[in-house]
Order: structure tokens, then C-alpha cells, then sequence
């Protein structure tokens, strides 16, 4: 049995396998999140091949870190994730949203190795994350419990009640990541309703509040060890600033990219587009 | 009749000095259901449920800011440590429910129906009943039980229930069959949605010798003329019908259905399948989407024809007011129940 943690090599390398898996999963759809896959790659590499502790063998081993996905929507982010820490096989991603197919195009626990909850429906993982977190310390578990959310939940309020009892029962096994890029259903998030100034909110809600550039692959590393200190019991923020698309130039250039439909001949010239980003 | 108890003791003292003893005041939004003299259990889930917990320790306990009235105290005062206040937030008190569940242990989350079932019914839905997991909801003033108006009347919480998959839907109908139901909750494997009475919570069932069996409908008392399909407090008050029909020469039989949900439709078919009784479903829900469409549901499509009416809370907002007025205004009193069967036969 092998246990995942403290790879800490060449993650860049990581980065740019889970956003090649991604889009090669977006090619059998012609279509998906594939701009949120991209932007979101670099934390995903560092939460599997840093920061958790998990064997791809075994998806539920109690010692595991948990990650729970609560934007549900992000799954080929988090299948591209999985396919490359070898929790699913690489060859699965050609099943992409098909009939009967363990990859979902929104994350569901019972259908996917390595999928910790039924995402979908906003909002509900930071809830879940508290009970989780809870749990663990029931059992005097020294595991942590990850949590990836999106800015547009931040518009949901039951975000915010979690985020209140996380800091009233002191989970400093907690740590939660917000990807902030700006861009949800009906167009820009901070336009759609007003977050900011959001490290104030989390310190005041107290929370050990971290923001950086989350396509900064050694920032994303930095705060991911500092959030796992343990910081006078508090649970801990990631919030993460990304770009929709990052790493293909001419999906960054799109302006609407919630939700991207690409023509047949544009998966090859994303692909080619990633890989120019690599050897640069 | 019924214990009435006023809104704050300001108020009581002041019923005391001023009113006329006997008026009926509106009911806090606890309001007894016992009826006069009857005997009654002190808290009968939170008991119950510290007995459990004693020999289980996957249980814990946890609210959102209804510890007190939903007898979730007697919990905390056992196992303080074990004991989750969640703050006045339904949506969070599900959701972590779902991550302990996760990580095995067994939630036992309590509040009132109407938050359980409106507020919080997506949480529910997607975070627990979607991925099957032990969380165990006992949920306090269901159906019509407060004359505090429609924010705290959940008459279709039943409906809302039974329509998600993989939730057993439990009313049970007094203090011995909460203390039975508990460990059966704990016993089933998924999620369990429980209609909980609480306080001085009346001892009916006893008399019969009647054990809770999750899943099973059974007979209470036999009958020749109606045949009484009944949950929760509608049994009491079956009951309570059937005794006194008996002075008018009507036979009353009272088939007690704790589990809404999975329904015991061959008890139910064997049952309504008797010949020349009228089958009388009495629900306090909605009529819409609760037992009483259930059961004609089971009774049509195995082309069964009895005469068949149904006793429910009308489809509209209702009104607030002191709770025996209400239960007569809308047709769920023994005395009520008994007017319309007399009607109707």
C-alpha cells in the first residue's frame, strides 16, 4: 500500500496533465466546465501530489485526507485530478457523461471512486465539510478535510452559516479553497452580487485567511502548508485567484465561459495550445 | 379539555386574573395534546434516545437552536460531549448531520417540522437521502400541533417526505411508541424522517399491548361498520371516536399506520378488503399528498372499491387560534371525526 503525500516534484508537470486530461474529456462531450478545469488544475495538483494524504488503491481508507467537491460542476476538473493521482483509470476519461459511465458530468459520490459527496445543488459542501471535520475529531483523527467551493456559492447563505460554526467549534482540520475567477452563470460573480472585501469577511468571521494567484503553482504550495499549521484553531481559507481557461490562450480570450461549447477542429488547437504552454 | 398554554407566563398570569377561566386562549406554539386526565410520559424521545446512545456510540445528538423543545436536552445533559448545537440554521444542522454520518457516526438531528421539511429540504434531499446515509430526524410540532399560525404548521411534511427517495417516513402516535421507534431508527440502515411529539407526551397505545415495528400497520381495535386508517395523533383521536361511537351502536375498527413510508399496503389491502365497512383514512396533514391518498392510491389499483372518505387539513394556510378550536374548525377532534362518520353512515 502506497501512501500519497509530500511528492512536492514537478508539479507544474501535474498541473498540465490534469488540464491535458480535461480537455481530452471535454473533446467526447464537445462541451463542458472546461474553463473552470483549467483555471483550478494548479490547486488540484497541489492538493494530490503535495498536500493530501490518500491511497489511490484504496479511495475510502480511513487515514485519508477527505476532498470534498462542493461545486459539483468542477468534477472533470476533479476527474482529470483523480485519473492522474490513479485513483481512476486513465482510459475511463473516454466515458466522459456517457450512459452508464462512473464520471458524471456533475460529481456524485456513489458513481465515482474518490468523489467524497453528491454535488450540484450550491452551497451544500461547506456544510458538510463542518460535520466531516467534526467527525474527525470525534475519533481524534489527525486527517484534514479539504473543501473546493466556488465564488458564486459565496452568494449562497448557508455558505456562511458553516463558515460561522466552522471558526465556533475550532476546526483547524478544516481547510477551505474558493476559486475566485470571477465568472458564474449569469456572468461575473463580483457583479452578480458584491463578495468583496472578502479576506476581511473571512478574518472576521475567523478564519486563517490566505489570498493568492491560484495559477501561482508555488504560492498555491505555500499556502497550502500554511494552511494545514494548524493556526491557533481556526480553520483555514485558500482563496484562490484564477483564470478561466489558463493555459490555452484562446479560451482565456473568451468572454462568456461559465459553460464552453468547442468545435471539433478547436480541441486539437487547445491541446497543441497547452502543450506550446508546457515546453515554454 | 386540552391543557392550554398561554404564550409567556406574563401572559398566563394575567389569563389567570382577568379572563374567564374556561376561554381558550391561543395556544403557545408547544401546545398540549393530551387530553384531559390522560396519562402522559415526560420527554418520551429524549429518554429514549439516552438509552440508546448508551449502548451505542456511533449516536449523537444534534439541533439547531430547538434542543429544549424537541427533548433533545435530556440528550445533552447525559452526553454534553456528544451533543451538537448547530445555531439557528437548518441548513448547516443537515448538512453537517450528512459529514458526521460520512464519517460513521449516527445523527440524531431534531427541530421543528416545518424547518425540517421547507427550510432545509434540499439539504436533506441532496446530502443525505441522495447518498443513503443514517441520519435520523426527529422533527417536533408536525402537522397541526400549534395554533401559532402557519410558520409553525407543518401540514405537509408528510407529502414533501414521502416524495424523496430512500427516506422512511415515520408518525407514531404516542410516548410508548416514540421510546419503541427510537431504536428501530437507529436498527434501519438509511435515513429515517420521524414526526415527533414531545413534552408530556400521552400514553395510548399501552392498553392494547402494542409493539412499533417499523414498516408494519396493525390493527388497534376490531370493527364492523368503519374501519379507520390512522397515524400519529389521529389515532388517539380514533380511538377516542371509537369508544365513543359504541353508545350510538357503531362499531369503529382503527388500523394504526405509523410508517407512512414504505406503506404496509397488504396490511392495508387485507384490511379495506373486508366487506360492508367504510374506510375512513384520518390524517392531521394535508389532505393532499399525505396517508389518505396513499392509501386510495394501494385501494384503486388493486380495483378495490370500499366506501371511501378521507379526513384531512384543508389545502389552504390556517388559521392561528387556541388548538382545540382548530382541530374542531377543521375536522380532526375525536368530536369532529365522530360528527362526520355519523353523517356518513
Amino acid at each position: 500500500m502506497t501512501t500519497q503525500i509530500g511528492h512536492n516534484t514537478d508539479l507544474p508537470e501535474r498541473a498540465y496533465r490534469i488540464r491535458r486530461n480535461a480537455l481530452r474529456m471535454g473533446e467526447v462531450q464537445g462541451q463542458g466546465y472546461i474553463a473552470q478545469a483549467l483555471d483550478i488544475a494548479d490547486v488540484l495538483a497541489v492538493a494530490y501530489f503535495h498536500a493530501m494524504t490518500y491511497r489511490p488503491e484504496d479511495p475510502h481508507w480511513e487515514g485519508r485526507d477527505r476532498f470534498l467537491l462542493s461545486n459539483g460542476h468542477y468534477a472533470i476538473a476533479l476527474y482529470a485530478a483523480l485519473i492522474e493521482a490513479g485513483i481512476i483509470p486513465e482510459d475511463e476519461l473516454e466515458t466522459y457523461g456517457a450512459d452508464g459511465s462512473r464520471l458524471p458530468m456533475s460529481g456524485m459520490a456513489a458513481y465515482t471512486p474518490g468523489m467524497e459527496m453528491s454535488g450540484g445543488s450550491l452551497g451544500l459542501g461547506m456544510s458538510i465539510a463542518v460535520g466531516m471535520a467534526l467527525g474527525l475529531k470525534r475519533k481524534t483523527s489527525g486527517n484534514r478535510v479539504y473543501v473546493l467551493f466556488s465564488d458564486g456559492e459565496l452568494d449562497e447563505g448557508s455558505v456562511w452559516e458553516a463558515v460561522m460554526s466552522a471558526a465556533h467549534y475550532g476546526l483547524d482540520n478544516l481547510i477551505a479553497v474558493v476559486d475566485v475567477n470571477n465568472q458564474q452563470a449569469d456572468g461575473p460573480s463580483t457583479e452578480m452580487m458584491g463578495f468583496e472585501p472578502l479576506v476581511d469577511k473571512m478574518e472576521a468571521f475567523g478564519w486563517f485567511t490566505q489570498r493568492v494567484d491560484g495559477n501561482d503553482i508555488d504560492a498555491v504550495r505555500d499556502a497550502f502548508d500554511a494552511a494545514k499549521a494548524r493556526n491557533a484553531g481556526k480553520p483555514s481559507i485558500i482563496i484562490a485567484d484564477t483564470l478561466m481557461g489558463k493555459g490555452v490562450p484562446f479560451l482565456e480570450a473568451r468572454e462568456k465561459n461559465h459553460f464552453i461549447r468547442v468545435e471539433e477542429h478547436e480541441w486539437q488547437l487547445a491541446l497543441s495550445a497547452l502543450d506550446q504552454g508546457r515546453t515554454a | 379539555m386540552a391543557d392550554i398554554k398561554t404564550a409567556a407566563p406574563e401572559a398566563r398570569t394575567e389569563a389567570a386574573e382577568v379572563r374567564p377561566k374556561k376561554k381558550l386562549t391561543t395556544s403557545a406554539m408547544i401546545a398540549s395534546i393530551a387530553s384531559e386526565g390522560q396519562e402522559t410520559r415526560p420527554a418520551p424521545f429524549g429518554h429514549a434516545l439516552v438509552e440508546a446512545a448508551r449502548a451505542d456510540e456511533r449516536i449523537v445528538g444534534m439541533t439547531a437552536d430547538l434542543g429544549k423543545y424537541t427533548d433533545l436536552h435530556i440528550f445533552r445533559e447525559a452526553f454534553p460531549d456528544r451533543y451538537y448545537q448547530m445555531g439557528m440554521a437548518e441548513q448547516l444542522l443537515f448538512g453537517a448531520a450528512a459529514g458526521l454520518a460520512h464519517e460513521g457516526f449516527i445523527p440524531f438531528a431534531t427541530t421543528y417540522a416545518v424547518f425540517a421539511s421547507r427550510r432545509a429540504y434540499d439539504f436533506i434531499h441532496q446530502t443525505i437521502a441522495e447518498e443513503n446515509l443514517p441520519v435520523k430526524i426527529a422533527a417536533a410540532l408536525p402537522g397541526l400541533t400549534s395554533g401559532y399560525g402557519p410558520s409553525h404548521q407543518a401540514t405537509e411534511d408528510l407529502a414533501l417526505f414521502r416524495a424523496m427517495p430512500n427516506m422512511t417516513v415515520l408518525d407514531p402516535c404516542d410516548a410508548l411508541e416514540i421510546e419503541q421507534a427510537v431504536p428501530a431508527m437507529l436498527a434501519h440502515d438509511g435515513p429515517v424522517y420521524m414526526r415527533l411529539l414531545r413534552g408530556k407526551v400521552p400514553v395510548v397505545l399501552e392498553e392494547y399491548g402494542y409493539r412499533f415495528e417499523m414498516g408494519k400497520a396493525k390493527i388497534i381495535r376490531g370493527g364492523t361498520d368503519v374501519l379507520v386508517i390512522s397515524s400519529g395523533l389521529t389515532t388517539m383521536r380514533a380511538l377516542e371516536v371509537a369508544r365513543t361511537l359504541e353508545a350510538d351502536k357503531v362499531s369503529v375498527a382503527v388500523l394504526h399506520v405509523p410508517t407512512i413510508k414504505p406503506l404496509d399496503t397488504e396490511t392495508i389491502l387485507r384490511e379495506a378488503g373486508k366487506t360492508g365497512r367504510m374506510v375512513l383514512v384520518v390524517e392531521n396533514h394535508t389532505v393532499v399528498g399525505g396517508l389518505g391518498e396513499a392509501v386510495a392510491r394501494v385501494l384503486l389499483q388493486e380495483g378495490m372499491a370500499p366506501k371511501f372518505r378521507h379526513i384531512g387539513l384543508p389545502d389552504e394556510f390556517l388559521a392561528a387560534g387556541a388548538l382545540p378550536t382548530l382541530h374542531d374548525r377543521y375536522g380532526i377532534s375525536a368530536d369532529a371525526i365522530a360528527a362526520s362518520i355519523k353523517g356518513w353512515l
